[in-house]
């Protein structure tokens, strides 16, 4: 084997924490979205709105199931594939992954059982109870992992006890490591993201069925709510990721340099390529398009002042430009995308007629792929513009390997890792689809004259206000 | 007692809690090919169906708190058992898969495959636990570096191997009476029989384990000699295990169950005097040993760690008590059941 334990294993940690990151943020976006639709069932009684948070669950259960099952992996991973690193960080993220066991896991996952098996067990506000605490659960899970993950990129509230290759960093201040520097504007970023990936995953699948002509009331309501959060979020996201970008020019300027792809500092303004090319060999960006002075604006909010570029680091600390600056880039067009075509939706939304425009459904329908790649390349930015560091400026990604480990039980992992995920996804996406041809449960109407006493008394008892009609799970059969 | 040792007791709990509830619908898996009817084989997956992910998550946080409490631990136990752990990650994740993909498509041929890999799945994870603290029991050929320096095929011993069927035939039982309290009619009197099997073999490997613990490992019963109250524990776990086929005969399934918790409890406790104080043995030189002491976070971290858990556990005991008083009662399959 000519190929190094640590290039397997940062391919291995690259191929696990991206596909795990596949759910993860469905999940918290769902979970919110979840939490909107059951609220306003419970004020109007409106069994529409039962309807649409019972289909919703489901999507949401086999998106969780994939989320559980990938992240065992990367709780598993630190310790079988970087020990070092387990042993140099251990005593800071203790605290923080004991808070996440504790405060998160077993509050998503126990009422997890509530919000998916327990509709007709349990009452309706029980149940809304339960979807509250599983969408709080999966914010808790994001909070403690994107402190631990901060820690990384901007160290604080440590101190470094030992010499050499048994030094570890030791916690002093459980708050300073909690809000280091970048925590707060990477958690902000982070959350946001994960609520414009559920909303277009909504809308898409919603404006689907308005082409169809399927669960017209259902799939309409449903496009309604994604898409005003949808552009709420679409909006923050630029501000947040603007205040995030101020915060890495002061903490981690290589990052910042590779992101941007500025080689020499100069005494010019910094341009912001709106797109390029970066050679580092060369250093410099070929077929570029820059707008002058742009990004000392925006890191500095100086259009004067020039920032700082690789030359000022060490060319064995720089992260790899080409990746970090492309990434990057990815990630804020399609974020700018998501602006423009969320505000396209509300325009016609707002006009009434953006049900019969089934080029701009269409649109809604095949752009879901893409806030999964902006996700992924806004992590991609993140850990990428780190290295070579695996905590930034004290542990290097090369000095942090398993020394137990050797190249060809990581290589045998990786295959075992690449079979099953790919079964897995190919399962996940034949199981997602047959519940959405199956559809959400529909809504019949029954004029109340003629039902008989018993079934009106059901239907109102199950409405909470006296209602009128009946969803179809009542009386459905058994599924086989 | 200071931090380190409430640590070692905390995770001690933290695992006996997963043995015992894992430890029940992984039995439900291992013995799911023995019910053959469709209708049958869901019963037994819906008995498990809304807990198994919430008992699973007590895995996860038993390795949080110790990559929290012992990062050495963790990282010298994790990176020495590379392969076994990734056919262990391996088996989880069919696992879960197996549950939540078998029942939503209707072909034979996609439920069978499913439930063999439900089965094959539950049975593996189980097996690699029980190799894993068969490893641990004996001891494991740590340097003085804490880097573990054997080979996957050393963790392959007969002792380990043992502990391992163990491990199976404890959660296969386990399992059995569980099923028995979820299920009624005809399929519980043929689960019956299965809690009767299953309890015969795992008294053959208990009896098999003890001789050989107590003849090979001189270090895992060094403790019972410091500490002679330690006795009293193997006392309480012989007694819940006399106790579960009397329950059975008595038809008493609620004492049974009680009963194969209690064992379980017993023998993680008793998998706890065997270590401890240290977390990992080292056969090449007992200096070398992962203690609670050289393997521990800073006392700051581990004190940190134990105000969030005297601020979370109560609240986790209090709604892991509701879930299963909401999933109470016999299984019934309904509309949405895998």
């Amino acid at each position: 084997m000519d190929v190094s334990v640590l290039t397997l294993s940062r391919f291995q940690f690259a191929l696990t924490i991206m596909f795990h990151y596949l759910f993860p943020p469905l999940s918290i976006g769902l979970g919110g979205l979840l939490v909107i639709m059951e609220a306003m069932y419970l004020k109007t009684g409106d069994l529409h709105y039962e309807a649409m948070a019972r289909f919703w669950t489901k999507i949401f259960a086999v998106n969780f199931a994939m989320g559980v099952a990938s992240g065992i992996v990367m709780e598993f991973q630190f310790g079988t594939n970087w020990a070092t690193y387990s042993r140099y960080v251990g005593d800071v993220f203790g605290s923080a992954l004991a808070a996440e066991g504790i405060f998160a896991f077993f509050l998503e996952s126990g009422f997890l059982a509530v919000l998916v098996f327990g509709w007709d067990k349990v009452s309706p506000r029980t149940h809304f109870f339960s979807t509250c605490m599983v969408a709080l659960g999966a914010i808790f899970s994001s909070i403690w992992i994107v402190v631990a993950n901060s820690w990384q990129q901007t160290p604080a509230g440590f101190h470094i006890v030992g010499q050499g290759l048994g030094a570890r960093a030791e916690i002093t201040d459980f708050w300073a490591m909690v809000f280091n520097p970048s925590s707060m504007h990477r958690l902000v970023h982070t959350l946001i993201g994960a609520y414009i990936l559920a909303a277009f995953f909504v809308m898409s699948i919603a404006a689907w069925y308005i082409l169809k002509g399927r669960h017209l009331d259902f799939a309409k309501r449903s496009f309604s709510i994604a898409l005003v959060v949808a552009a709420l979020a679409s909006l923050a996201e630029p501000i947040s990721g603007d205040l995030q970008a101020k915060n890495v020019a002061q903490t981690q300027p290589a990052k910042l340099a590779a992101m941007e792809a500025i080689f020499h500092t100069g005494n010019e303004p910094t341009p912001l390529y709106l797109f390029g090319w970066p050679d580092t060999q060369e250093q410099r960006v070929n077929h570029g398009l820059a707008i002058p002075g742009l990004l000392s604006l925006l890191a500095y909010g100086d259009s004067q002042k020039p920032v700082a570029g690789l030359d000022q680091v060490p060319r064995g600390d720089w992260p790899p430009v080409a990746a970090t600056f492309h990434s990057f880039h990815i990630m804020v067009w399609l974020g700018l995308l998501f602006v423009a075509l969320t505000f396209v939706g509300l325009y016609f939304r707002w006009r009434g007629t953006i049900f019969e425009k089934r080029w701009l459904l269409w649109v809604f329908v095949l752009v879901v792929p893409l806030p999964f790649v902006a996700n992924q390349f806004g992590w991609v930015t993140a850990e990428v513009g780190r290295q070579p560091w695996v905590v930034y400026g004290l542990l290097r990604t090369s000095d942090a390997l398993s020394k137990a480990v050797t190249a060809n039980q990581v290589l045998g992992s990786i295959i075992m890792f690449i079979v099953i995920y790919a079964l897995l996804f190919v399962v996940w996406v034949f199981v997602l689809d047959r519940k959405i041809k199956q559809g959400p449960d529909e809504v019949i109407t029954v004029p109340a004259a003629t039902v008989p006493g018993g079934l009106f008394g059901v239907a109102g008892l199950r409405a909470g206000m006296g209602g009128a009609s009946l969803t179809e799970s009542d009386n459905a059969k058994e599924k086989k | 007692m200071d931090l380190n040792i409430l640590w070692f007791i905390l995770l001690g709990v933290l695992l006996a809690g997963y043995a015992i509830l894992d430890g029940f619908d992984l039995g439900v898996g291992i013995i799911h090919l023995a019910v053959k009817k469709d209708d049958e084989r869901r019963i037994l997956m819906n008995s498990i169906g809304p807990l198994w992910d919430g008992n699973e998550v007590w895995l996860v946080t038993f390795g949080g708190a110790l990559f929290a409490a012992f990062p050495n631990a963790y990282a010298t136990a994790f990176s020495g058992f590379y392969t076994p752990f990734m056919v262990l990650l391996f088996a989880l994740i069919f696992r879960a898969v197996s549950m939540e993909f078998r029942s939503k498509h209707d072909s034979p041929a996609w439920r069978s495959f499913w439930d063999v890999s439900f089965c094959i799945a539950s049975g593996l994870a189980t097996l690699l636990f029980g190799v894993a603290v068969g490893n641990a029991m004996r001891g494991m050929p740590i340097g003085a570096d804490m880097e573990f320096q054997g080979t996957f095929i050393s963790l392959l011993h007969p002792y380990a191997l043992l502990v391992g069927l163990f491990a199976v035939a404890t959660f296969a039982m386990h399992g059995s009476i569980y099923l028995y309290l979820k299920t009624e009619g005809e399929l519980q009197q043929r689960i019956r029989e299965w809690m009767w099997r299953t309890f015969g073999v795992f008294l053959v490997l208990y009896l098999f384990t003890t001789i050989y613990t107590l003849e090979d490992l001189p270090l895992a019963t060094a403790n019972f000699r410091l500490h002679p109250w330690a006795w009293l524990v193997v006392v309480l776990n012989v007694l819940a295990i006399a106790n579960i086929p009397r329950a059975i005969h008595l038809r008493r399934a609620g004492y049974a169950f009680a009963s194969s918790c209690a064992t379980i409890a017993a023998l993680t406790f008793l998998f706890g005097v065997a270590l401890f104080p240290d977390l990992i043995h080292s056969s090449l030189n007992p200096d070398w040993s992962l203690t609670v002491y050289n393997a521990a976070s800073s006392h700051k971290t581990l004190a940190i760690m134990a105000t969030i858990a005297a601020l979370g556990m109560p609240f986790v005991l209090a709604y892991t008590s509701v879930v299963y008083w909401v999933f109470r009662g016999k299984v019934q399959l309904g509309k949405l059941s895998y």
